[in-house]
């Protein structure tokens, strides 16, 4: 059954994102509200699917590839929907839909079969770290949409090109505003997520922090975070430079994320737990 | 009669924007001055009826007179004096028009085709009240009032008729929706206007009905900043304290008359680090540019010319051409429609004197014939001059009608010559015939 309503989730997200990008080039008002319905229907669905999978499995969804990348683009669709409850940027969906579905493709590319909980992962640290890095993950994901979308629009803006994509995207302040409200939303998720981890790791294997490849681009991510943040607030930055940044930080958290569980071995390689 | 045309002849002094620097023009603006330009020039023999406009951009004497002979060298040598300048180095600036190209000259300017920004819609108001003053001053004649209501009337069809008048506009509101791009909300945002010209008053104003907080104009006469910023409700500061204020503004207009770059670019790199960065927004509506254009380099800062503002609104070249044209071509219609006016105002004189004279010979007729009539009653005198007056009225009728409206331009004069030969007259104009 959930298998069958994360298939739905794929395709409905896939039509989506199809249809967010047909938005942006027709600005029609239309195909906005029927593709804002056919992501919240989505949502729900995908939501129902973790939830049911939970059920069946008996602990949080969380523990493999398949379960993380799902999580990592329910939580980004959720982030994006609950945004636009309060800012409406709609043309954050021509971005974020496409990355959300591309998640989810990558989820269904895993091996999706229930498993028994490893003992190693059997704590009640598992959901709140995993569940917080993870939510961290697609408020930064968010943000590195926010940032592409404002070198976008800088560059019409200083090139002078003021037709296109222009009259698409929103504000270049808007989109700073908001790149630093994720920055400011998502920062404490990262370290709290790291905190929880280390805190887990000592339950689990006695140490606090033993260096693991994972361990150590965590660390990386969040110093290049945190390094973003305190230029933000004492220096001011923004615009381009913050939004290249957050770009450059973006794509350490992903290879923290993937490069660590796949090219680098050690505890938090998925991988290696179902070797 | 003294020799000389008797026709009356219009014609121009001017410098404005494209001919003579600020500095030029504000000296030649005759400020604060007795008696007033108005007044000065008006007491001249060669000026019967004058107007005198003094805008931003333009300052501009527009006079008539039967007598012009050497009327423009005498007001450029009076004006020059009494604005301390010398003749010399100013002979290009000042443009001279005499006759159809004043007229045109006029027309233009009404219809704002000569402004720094073409369309903008202040100079009309201006032109008004420079006329308003020289009616008050009885300074305005038959010629001019013509002329003026004309130039009105003109300039409000080129505006409903033409594009012309929506580009300036446009141009204002283009700048405000690229501010839109830029900072989304224009609330809680600074404006530093440089220069208090009039297409930057009109895109503050457009900026202030979209929510700007707070205007700051800096001028290089404090006095005209300081009236610019209370009519918008801001602040005004010298031109040497815009360094401070381009730490606190968000959006800058600059419209100076000055020749050269007054923002350099080490200028805005030193200062965004104290402004923390924030976004900057240069329009730079001036001819010749008053910003670097390498500013546009720095990072979260903006700079758009008045070209570039004008590529936003969409319209190309090709059609804001063709509005142009249309607009001159209205503007020469009214310039023929004009000139024949004023040719009519010659025959006028002629077809007076015409009729004084036949009056003159009827007069003399009766009181010759009165011995030989003997004593008439009050009756029959009253038959006798209608009679004669009415025969005088039909001889003349077909000459006075032909003369108003049977001429063309070209057999005018010779025809105005020989009516005076055939019946007489002395048309003052003897050297001519």
């Amino acid at each position: 059954m959930h298998r069958f309503l994360f298939q739905i989730t794929l395709i409905i997200y896939a039509i989506s994102s199809v249809g967010f990008i047909v938005q942006i080039l027709t600005l029609r008002k239309d195909v906005e509200r029927v593709c804002m319905w056919f992501l919240t229907a989505g949502f729900a669905v995908h939501t129902l699917a973790i939830g049911i999978r939970w059920v069946a499995e008996g602990h949080t969804p969380l523990v493999n590839l398949h379960e993380s990348f799902s999580f990592l683009a329910w939580a980004m669709v959720g982030s994006f929907l609950l945004l636009q409850l309060g800012y409406k940027i709609k043309s954050l969906g021509a971005f974020l839909a496409p990355l959300a579905t591309m998640a989810m493709g990558a989820s269904s590319l895993q091996p999706a079969e229930l498993i028994p909980l490893p003992p190693a992962l059997k704590s009640l640290w598992l959901p709140v770290h995993a569940s917080i890095s993870l939510l961290a993950e697609a408020i930064f994901a968010l943000a590195f949409c926010l940032s592409m979308m404002y070198l976008l629009q800088e560059r019409q803006i200083k090139k002078k090109r003021l037709k296109g994509i222009f009259k698409r995207l929103p504000s270049l302040d808007t989109l700073d505003i908001m790149n630093e409200r994720c920055l400011k939303v998502g920062f404490p998720l990262l370290t709290l997520g790291i905190i929880t981890g280390s805190i887990w790791a000592e339950k689990a294997w006695g140490s606090y922090w033993s260096w693991d490849p994972k361990e150590t681009w965590s660390l990386i991510t969040w110093f290049l975070y945190a390094a973003l943040l305190h230029q933000r607030l004492t220096v001011g930055w923004r615009g381009r430079r913050a939004a290249i940044m957050t770009i450059v930080a973006f794509a350490t958290l992903v290879f923290t994320y993937l490069g660590a569980s796949f090219l680098l071995s050690g505890a938090h390689s998925y991988a290696t737990w179902f070797e | 009669m003294r020799p000389g045309s008797n026709k009356p002849r219009i014609f121009l002094l001017g410098v404005n924007h494209k001919t003579a620097p600020v500095e030029i023009r504000e000296r030649l603006a005759l400020k604060d001055i007795e008696p007033s330009p108005l007044e000065l020039f008006s007491n001249l023999p060669c000026c019967e009826e004058t107007v005198f406009l003094s805008t931003c951009n333009r300052v501009e004497i527009l006079a008539s007179s039967k007598d012009h002979g050497d009327a423009t060298d005498m007001i450029k040598k009076l004006w020059l004096e009494k604005g301390g300048l010398s003749t010399a180095n100013l002979s290009k600036s000042i443009y001279a028009y005499e006759g159809r190209q004043a007229i045109r000259h006029v027309f233009r300017v009404a219809s704002s085709l000569d402004s720094m920004v073409v369309g903008e819609p202040q100079i009309l108001g201006q032109l008004k009240e420079a006329y308003r003053l020289a009616s008050k001053a009885g300074s305005s004649g038959l010629i001019l009032n013509r002329l003026m209501h004309k130039a009105f009337s003109v300039a409000k069809r080129v505006r409903t008729e033409t594009r012309i008048a929506s580009q300036a506009v446009s141009i204002s509101y283009a700048a405000v929706e690229l501010a839109k791009k830029i900072f989304g909300e224009l609330s809680g945002k600074k404006v530093l206007l440089i220069g208090a010209g009039e297409m930057a008053e009109l895109a503050a104003q457009h900026l202030l009905t979209n929510g700007v907080d707070k205007i700051i104009v800096a001028n290089r006469t404090l006095e005209r900043a300081v009236e610019l910023a209370r009519s918008l409700n801001g602040t005004a500061i010298c031109l040497d304290e815009i360094e401070d204020a381009l730490i606190e503004a968000d959006i800058v207009i600059s419209s100076t008359g000055a020749p050269g770059i007054i923002v350099k670019k080490e200028q805005i790199q030193k200062i965004m680090r104290p402004r923390r960065h924030r976004l900057l927004f240069f329009i730079d509506i001036a001819v010749p540019r008053d910003i670097d254009p390498t500013i546009n380099d720095i990072d979260n800062v903006y700079l758009y010319d008045i070209d570039e503002l004008k590529d936003v609104v969409e319209e190309n070249k090709a059609e804001r051409e063709k509005e142009a044209h249309k607009a001159e071509r209205m503007v020469e219609a009214e310039v023929i429609k004009f000139i024949s006016w004023m040719d009519t105002l010659d025959v006028v004189p002629i077809i007076q004197k015409l009729q004084e004279k036949a009056e003159k010979v009827r007069l003399q007729e009766i009181a010759r014939s009165q011995k030989r009539l003997g004593e008439l009653t009050q009756k029959q005198r009253d038959a006798l001059e209608i009679l004669t007056k009415s025969i005088t009225n039909k001889i003349l009728h077909d000459p006075v009608v032909c003369l108003r409206k049977g001429l063309t331009e070209n057999e005018r004069d010779q025809v105005l010559a020989i009516t005076c030969r055939l019946f007489g007259i002395d048309n003052g104009n003897n050297d001519k015939a």
